[in-house]
């Protein structure tokens, strides 16, 4: 070859190369046609994969329609009014058969290696199990003991289409999983009822959630951001409305995240689980109930005649520990009692036993009083 | 032309055959997980004396426990994380407690992580193995598990996770006589 | 034996079949057996198709407008459930009854009244099935792949009509399979070795095997899963200590060869219509042959690719990637084999041609996508998403379904004596084209871009494509309303059909008169 071909053979090499670099990168942007290239090395390596096979097909296709749409042009009966008769050529079919099945080896190289890298497991920064529930998320951190639920928080009044729908319709959760940037985290994943799976995008992780089973995927994502994910496996009626959500921050935003999480499960598990006595409820109830009950059922637990019920020898406080629960964490529909739900448990517990121990009531019913407990196990139950 | 009775005799005997094994798939389905270890189960061994070292490395356990669909009892490992050696007897425990007031049987289902790392787990003994533990309303126990992780373990394997999942095996219990501690007298 | 009664034999044919509906619950005709398949299978195919009306509808834009996220999961289930196994599988079984014993010159399949039972127990079974919507907890809502324990433990209380429909459905196909293979195997015509028949019928053997083979691993898993649900066994449920991973390699054992019981007749077709229009002999018959036999045979060995993120090994995964991808290689050659035959052929377009051309190209794109599909470290993240809907609905729709159609107008001469009017299935061609793909190929896009599959709802960043979808979606589903008026209008009459209708037409069918006689072949032919 002579030294001007062989630069114009080396500048169509390049520039092929060029092209189809910025054309992956156009179509990357392109968010609403494209998979995304992800926030890891193992996310664009997968979308390189992607991408890889994606213009192999195009250029097989180009090719392949390319003979097929000129027949469909030059050889109508019209054009070609006797047809060849050729019906085998032996040469040319294990031609495309062979070259066909060198192009697939092509294809399985690099694809093999980047399985193997997503599968070399070992030990992470940070353990996270994953528990799918019908229908959200739950996460604990194994190696702080921090532990909550995730659910989706889209309000049923944009999904019944009776006011507008959010940026993140959807996609928005109570609780985010929080993860440092830089260091590797391992997802072990589970479900607690039917199969469910757990996809981020951004990390090309999926992984099913299946019970009694576990799975495990790791991830290591440079940049901080928040990112979003989905459940990936049928699950029930309510599939499409578990989204997940994973906050990437810096290593000492993380560290502060995860104590306070820390100190506050502590916390929690200290007045939760403790054995509270009836005498340290009524006087941590005292104060709430001025704070949060007096203006309608009045310091005396009379109420108010004909508006508001009277506490005091009620039937409810009196008798029914269960209903009374009920009616502090739900409120009672069409009247003015709201739902007190945001109180803690020990909150919660010790106002409602103030209730119970107050104004002569503990004598006249059944004297039962609530502990934090109760309100954890009611929570639990309306799951 | 061939005949026709021969062919449909062979082929209703392959439609039996095929769905024979189907059903044949499953302890298939177990034996070939036990030879590759695609489900992560450790399976029980008694030869884990072979796997018994002086010289053993230094390796991260975890244990996790999951309580499946609301299972109502207390079941956690009574020490989460340990710092183990391959090639050494390693004993440890689970707490579980019947918080109901009715007899019910649990029974646990054992997966490990990394899934490779299970033919390196030999476990003597776990409660897992077992076909259901039954408790009696209010009592606790501690399930013992006894597992050596042979030196042959991978080397880029340096933590291994044994994750436990409770489930309520709906035994009903027709109980005829009171569970009162104090049976004499009545 | 006196020549009266010899005479009284021959008459047989004369006399044609028997009047009113007795004719038709009681028939053993082949011809009128396929008939009824092919009815049976259009009225399913628009029931199913307007249950995706209805899940498109509720697609079309963000929010529940419709339905409830209950009644969706019972709407895509059933949607399911009905198309393969209620349109596309008794359409193809119904071909095989017309086609296939005139094409080998053989009188009727071997087993006739068998043929009748085969077809009698599907109205029966989809009744099973369909009147679960009706009963308490509704219809299976667990996608038509079942998966436990959300068909088991958690599922409605009709799943055990399911399960007893399910069962129907499969011994009907499997009861037709052994009839197939009979056929072919006992009543060729004298001189039609294997290496002569014509490709449909290739197809069809192949098929049958198929279907033998793993229609009765359904039974096993449906059985299992009665067990389960009823008879208090643990094979999927790991509290008693089985295995809900097991269900999906049990039921992908079987799944993975249905998809190619529910293509390779489509192939057959295929073939026989480009090498009549392209006036060229088929390229490639052997290696024809020797692609489908190696698909079937490597469909039995790639099932895990349903199943890349449920946990398996390294080993495991290479082993089933390696082996999916291997399918593209008989795929493609077949592809080019169709090519090739038109190349420098003499072709028209009228409606059959353009609907095999349309499955060339659209099935090929289908398969495009499968292969990006069997790489599983991109599959981790197509999985369970909208491009696994758009890859599967394009070899399901612009495939199998335009090769049931292209079949229909190609054949539909022979059957009734009357030629479809040409303008009108090009109209209908042209819709179902333009509506297929506006339908479909958008799913790529949403699937790719994040939007898991099976929900009734989603976010804001996929509303476009979905609402394009939905609009392409109405647009394919009346034009198969349109479909329907063709077909009943070419019933009723038309211009007449000569014998061999389509000019280069070959095979023993363009040998019999249009309509073909309700007896054909009572004497072998003698095969060249």
């Amino acid at each position: 070859m002579t030294n001007v071909r062989s630069l114009i053979c080396s500048f169509k090499t390049q520039f092929t190369v060029i092209f189809f670099a910025l054309s992956n990168k156009a179509i990357a942007e392109w968010d609403e046609l494209n998979m995304t290239q992800g926030a890891t090395a193992i996310s664009r390596e997968v979308y390189d994969l992607h991408m890889l096979i994606f213009w192999i097909c195009v250029a097989i296709g180009v090719l392949v329609f390319g003979v097929m749409f000129y027949s469909m042009y030059a050889f109508t009966k019209k054009k070609n009014p006797v047809a060849a008769t050729f019906h085998e050529n032996t040469k040319v079919e294990l031609a495309w058969t062979i070259i066909p099945f060198l192009i697939l080896i092509a294809m399985a190289v690099p694809a093999s290696k980047t399985l193997q890298s997503i599968y070399n497991d070992e030990a992470g920064d940070v353990n996270i199990q994953v528990v799918g529930y019908q229908w959200k998320w739950q996460y604990r951190y194994l190696e702080d003991d921090v532990s909550f639920f995730s659910n989706l928080t889209t309000d049923l009044d944009e999904i019944y289409n009776k006011v507008p729908k959010g940026e993140n319709y959807l996609q928005e959760v109570d609780e985010m999983v929080v993860i440092p940037a830089g260091k590797k985290v391992r997802f072990l994943i589970t479900a607690n009822d039917v199969i469910h799976s757990w996809w981020m995008p951004a990390f090309a992780i999926k992984q099913d959630a299946i019970p009694g089973f576990i799975n495990t995927a790791w991830t290591i994502v440079d940049e901080p951001g928040l990112y979003r994910g989905k459940c990936t496996e049928l699950c029930g009626k309510n599939h499409g409305f578990m989204p997940i959500v994973v906050k990437v921050v810096e290593q000492d935003e993380y560290d502060l995240w995860i104590n306070d999480k820390k100190a506050a499960a502590i916390a929690m598990a200290e007045l939760t689980e403790k054995d509270w006595s009836a005498a340290e409820l009524v006087e941590r109830g005292e104060s709430l109930y001025v704070t949060n009950c007096v203006a309608c059922h009045q310091v005396n637990g009379q109420g108010i005649a004909g508006i508001f019920p009277g506490l005091a020898g009620s039937d409810v406080v009196l008798n029914d520990k269960a209903g009374q629960i009920e009616i502090l964490m739900e409120g009672i529909q069409g009247a003015a009692m709201n739902s007190f739900s945001y109180l803690s448990e020990v909150e919660m517990a010790a106002v409602i036993t103030y209730t119970r121990q107050s104004w002569g009531n503990a004598e006249k019913g059944d004297g039962e009083i609530v502990v934090p407990k109760d309100i954890v196990e009611y929570k639990q139950n309306k799951i | 032309m061939g005949n026709k009775k021969i062919t449909i005799l062979k082929l209703s005997a392959a439609v039996a055959g095929m769905y024979l094994f189907s059903f044949a798939l499953v302890p298939l389905y177990d034996v070939f997980c036990d030879i590759t270890g695609l489900n992560g189960k450790v399976a029980q061994t008694s030869n884990a004396e072979s796997s018994i070292s002086v010289e053993g490395r230094e390796i991260g356990l975890q244990f996790i426990s999951h309580n499946n669909a609301g299972m109502p009892w207390v079941f956690k490992p009574s020490k989460e994380v340990s710092k183990i050696k391959t090639g050494t007897l390693y004993e440890a425990t689970f707490y579980a407690k019947n918080t109901t007031d009715k007899m019910m049987t649990g029974r646990a289902v054992n997966s490990v992580a990394p899934s490779n790392a299970k033919d390196y787990i030999k476990k003597i003994e776990c409660f897992c193995f077992a076909e259901g533990i039954e408790l009696m309303p209010g009592e606790e126990i501690l399930l013992p598990i006894k597992m050596v992780v042979d030196d042959e373990l991978p080397d880029n394997i340096k933590n291994i996770v044994l994750s436990y999942t409770i489930f309520d095996s709906k035994i009903e219990h027709n109980l005829t006589m009171d569970h009162d501690s104090d049976h004499m007298g009545s | 034996m006196s020549a009266v009664i010899e005479n009284h034999h021959d008459d047989h044919g004369h006399h044609g079949p028997a009047k009113g509906l007795k004719r038709w619950f009681y028939t053993t005709n082949h011809k009128d057996i396929g008939t009824l398949y092919l009815w049976f299978s259009f009225a399913m195919f628009l029931i199913g198709g307007a249950m995706a009306m209805i899940i498109r509808a509720e697609l079309f834009q963000p929010g529940m407008q419709i339905v409830e996220p209950e009644f969706y999961n019972q709407m895509i289930t059933l949607h399911g459930l009905i198309m393969i196994f209620g349109g596309v599988m008794p359409a193809f079984v119904g071909l095989a009854n017309w086609l296939v014993p005139m094409m080998i010159g053989a009188p009727d399949m071997a087993l006739p009244r068998m043929n009748n039972l085969s077809f009698w127990i599907l109205p029966f079974a989809f009744f099973v099935l369909l009147s679960s919507l009706f009963m308490e907890g509704g219809a299976p809502n667990f996608g038509w792949t079942f998966y436990a324990p959300l068909s088991t433990t958690y599922a409605p209380p009709s799943t055990t009509f399911f399960i007893f429909s399910v069962h129907i459905m499969g011994a009907s196909s499997i009861m037709g399979s052994i009839n197939v293979i009979v056929t072919i195997m006992n009543m060729r015509a004298p001189g039609m070795g294997l290496m002569k028949m014509p490709l449909f019928v290739w197809s069809w053997l192949i098929t049958a095997y198929l279907l033998i083979a793993v229609m009765p691993v359904l039974a096993g898993a449906v059985t299992m899963m009665l067990m389960d649900i009823h008879f208090g066994t643990s094979f999927f449920d790991a509290a008693g200590g089985g295995d809900p991973v097991l269900f999906q390699h049990i039921f992908w054992f079987f799944g993975h060869p249905e998809v190619y019981i529910m293509i390779l007749p489509a192939f057959g077709i295929v073939s026989h219509i480009i090498e009549t229009f392209s006036r060229k002999q088929l390229f490639g018959y052997s290696s024809m042959v020797w692609a489908m036999l190696s698909i079937a045979i490597l469909s039995f060995v790639v099932w895990a690719h349903h199943m890349f993120t449920v946990g398996m090994p390294l080993a495991a995964e290479l082993f089933f990637m390696w082996s999916t991808m291997l399918i593209a290689v008989p795929t493609g050659v077949k592809v080019f084999n169709w090519i090739a035959t038109m190349f420098k052929g003499s072709i028209t377009f009228e409606t059959p041609m353009l609907f095999a051309c349309a499955f060339v190209v659209l099935f090929t794109l289908g398969g495009f996508s499968g292969l990006m599909l069997a790489i599983t470290p991109a599959d981790f993240q197509y999985h369970d998403t909208y491009f696994v809907v758009a890859h599967f609905h394009y070899v399901l729709v612009p495939g199998a379904i335009f090769s049931i159609m292209a079949a229909v107008y190609y054949w539909i001469p022979k059957w009734t004596g009357n030629m479809y009017d040409e303008r009108l299935g090009r109209l209908h061609f042209w819709l179902s084209f333009v509506g297929v793909n506006v339908t479909f190929f958008p799913q790529h896009f949403i699937g790719l871009a994040g939007m898991p599959r099976r929900i009734p709802d989603y976010a804001l960043q996929f509303a476009d494509w979905n609402m394009v979808s939905t609009a392409g979606a109405f647009l394919f589903g009346f034009s198969q309303v349109f479909f329907l008026f063709i077909v009943i209008k070419t019933v009723m009459g038309g211009k007449k059909a000569t014998g061999e209708v389509w000019e280069g037409a070959r095979g023993l069918e363009w040998t019999v008169d249009s309509p073909a006689p309700y007896h054909t072949f009572g004497t072998p032919p003698k095969v060249s």
